[in-house]
């Protein structure tokens, strides 16, 4: 059973779902905000390539790019409407916040576009798969896995090489330090909700690819995804992220490998199971880094 | 607090439970079919708003499994009103175990309430260590697990499809009765020395411990006591609906109480019973509005979303500006009576001694 197909499909869903938990993590670690509008981010990425696809001639490459920065700019959006407003006030009323946008935004889609599923048109690429090895598989995961590489790439390098980065890095291990060092809070806390929208508007290329369709409803799961992955890799470390997308990957293949047929069913509840006991017993993850929250007793 | 003190507080309580066996007997004398189902629906919901406050409100903690605990007393008080024979009308591969039970209307509530609180209790103990983030995704965790347990559950809560053929219990007058007994109960919770402790480690947990509370114990009785307060209302609420699916208890009813409270202010319980009434009226209003725009038929797909749209803007904006909500930590007590005639008794007392 674990042979090249299993391997490049759990490869293929590791770099996908670590992807996710990046753009969820990069606003967590600055803000401590669990933003529960971010599947909703995805959504408007399928939207866009919904309507992109659908009504104009675009060439596809094009509508990807597009999806990607509307998904940017959605996030800039509700960050700047709605959690700038109550960021100083509590996080409890940041995390209702953030309930509340998700919400606005799925029942949005649900008022302006239709309760329906949407088919979205994606190219010839997608459907295809190569023979390596004796094996076929999918252009899809191929091409999830380079993005992936890229995307990690060209994120580590802003996160290294750039004063913005610094910056940013700085910020999500002591924020109020940097910003007595003279930082501007609303732009690094913009950038990070910036580079949360692109993660999203990736993620959303490859997700709804998979399904081919778009719902109001399509941002839930891949939300739950990065709770687990952002959970098990430790909630502020960006490298955290990556592992716990991959280790969410791993367990999940393997689960859909050995669980008896009875239990797959319950296979999320299985996956919630681990996140409340990591939770409990390393509360800072799987790789260590800063506290999560503060624990009594 | 002294005993003459501890009563007069309780006005609030009086209050409240006035407001509401006014608004109930307003319903009864206009006679409104329609009107009367609406009255009811919003007693059971405030009755799960006030166990929401009961633990969010005193600790502080945002908990998203509230409504999953509803879920289980709904399904367990069902299993034991309905008739072996309509059990199997609805759900022929049922637990043969589970068959048999049969039991009158209100012993069935308190046994849905009671397994809910068992289960919070034996579930929540470790998770009322975790604070701020890691409570919130904890508990969000939980109302995930009990919804995938309940839609999986087939041989007991009939997996997806629909339970139906459950009897109607709850009138108008059902409802009021158990949201009367919650207003005392989760206002006495309050006033207790448990939530007196509750609310200390709410406000500073390092002072609180360090006068000997113990907030993981204080945070697991509240949340037992909400457990089964949502419990029971979720029995209350299937046998008024009469039919019902594991997804009538997951995001989108998390998301109107949690709205529910957090307008009406969660920190009193003044606050959930007017958030419950003022949310309640805005959703009947803007539901009214969806209806009649579906009814002209204007867009192809339907009029879907509205209520939802407005009520997220709403809660949006009180957090911004009034992140308290309606009430604050204020409760609704008889203006009039202010303490300063007693202040100078106490002072010339006090100068005699």
């Amino acid at each position: 059973m674990i042979n090249l197909e299993f391997i490049v499909n759990t490869l293929s869903l590791g770099s996908l779902y670590a992807m996710l938990a990046l753009g969820l993590v990069i606003v967590y670690g600055i803000l401590r905000l669990v933003n529960f509008a971010y599947g909703e981010l995805i959504m408007v990425g399928g939207y866009t390539m919904y309507l992109l696809a659908g009504f104009t001639p675009l060439p596809w490459f094009v509508i990807a790019i597009l999806a990607i920065v509307a998904a940017m700019f959605t996030s800039l959006f509700t960050e700047l409407v709605a959690f700038r407003p109550v960021r100083e006030k509590s996080l409890t009323a940041m995390l209702i916040t953030s309930f509340a946008v998700s919400t606005l935004l799925q029942n949005g889609a649900l008022l302006i576009i239709s309760p329906r599923a949407r088919a979205v048109t994606l190219p010839q690429l997608f459907q295809t798969s190569v023979m390596i090895a004796g094996t076929s598989i999918p252009w899809r995961n191929i091409l999830t896995i380079l993005t992936c590489i890229l995307t990690l790439t060209l994120l580590t390098l802003l996160l290294r090489r750039t004063v913005l980065g610094i910056a940013l890095r700085a910020a999500a291990d002591n924020f109020t330090m940097t910003r007595m060092l003279g930082v501007p809070a609303n732009t690094v806390i913009s950038t990070a909700f910036a580079i949360s929208g692109i993660m999203a508007g990736i993620v959303s290329i490859f997700f709804i690819s998979r399904s081919a369709s778009v719902t109001p409803t399509i941002g839930a799961p891949p939300l739950l995804v990065a709770f687990v992955a952002t959970v098990i890799g430790g909630m502020s470390s960006l490298t955290g992220a990556v592992v716990g997308g991959f280790v969410y990957a791993i367990i999940i293949s393997l689960l859909g490998v050995f669980l008896p047929p009875g239990l797959l069913e319950f296979r999320e509840a299985f996956m919630f199971a681990i996140v409340i006991i990591i939770l409990l017993f390393r509360p800072e993850g799987l790789i260590r880094s800063k506290t999560t929250g503060e624990r009594v007793g | 607090m002294n005993l003459p003190a501890r009563l007069k507080s309780f006005n609030t309580p009086l209050i409240l439970v006035a407001g509401v066996l006014v608004i109930a007997l307003l319903t009864q004398l206009l006679g409104i079919p329609l009107l009367t189902r609406i009255v009811t629906v919003m007693f059971v919901s405030l009755m799960l708003v006030l166990g929401l406050q009961l633990y969010m409100g005193n600790s502080g903690i945002l908990n998203f499994a509230h409504i999953g605990f509803m879920g289980i007393g709904a399904y367990t008080a069902v299993l034991f009103t309905m008739t072996p024979k309509a059990k199997l009308l609805t759900n022929s591969d049922l637990y043969p175990f589970l068959v048999p039970l049969h039991l009158p209307f209100l012993p069935s509530l308190l046994i849905g309430g009671l397994v809910a609180a068992l289960l919070a209790a034996l579930i929540s103990y470790p998770l009322m260590r975790l604070s701020d983030a890691a409570a919130v995704i904890t508990t969000f965790a939980l109302l995930v697990i009990i919804h995938v347990v309940l839609l999986h559950s087939d041989r007991v809560t009939n997996g997806p499809r629909t339970l139906f053929g459950v009897d109607f219990y709850t009138t108008l007058w059902t409802s009021v009765v158990f949201a009367v007994i919650t207003i005392f109960v989760v206002y006495l919770f309050k006033e207790s020395r448990i939530g007196l402790r509750l609310r200390a480690s709410r406000d500073d947990r390092y002072a609180a411990a360090s006068i000997g509370i113990n907030m993981v114990t204080m945070r697991w009785l509240a949340f037992i006591a909400s457990a089964f307060i949502a419990g029971v209302a979720g029995g209350l609420w299937a046998h008024f609906i009469t039919s019902f699916t594991p997804y009538s208890f997951y995001l989108t009813e998390t998301f109107v109480i949690l709205a529910m409270l957090v307008i009406g202010g969660p920190y009193s319980v003044t606050g959930a019973v007017v958030g419950t009434l003022v949310v309640t009226a805005a959703r009947e209003i803007l539901r009214g509005i969806e209806n009649y725009v579906n009814i002209l038929n204007i867009f192809p797909d339907g009029f879907f979303g509205f209520t939802e749209v407005v009520l997220a803007i709403v809660l949006i904006l009180i957090l911004v500006y009034r992140p308290t909500g309606i009430m604050g930590s204020r409760e609704l007590t008889w203006p009039r009576k202010q303490p300063q005639v007693k202040e100078k008794e106490t002072l010339k007392s006090s100068g005699k001694a």
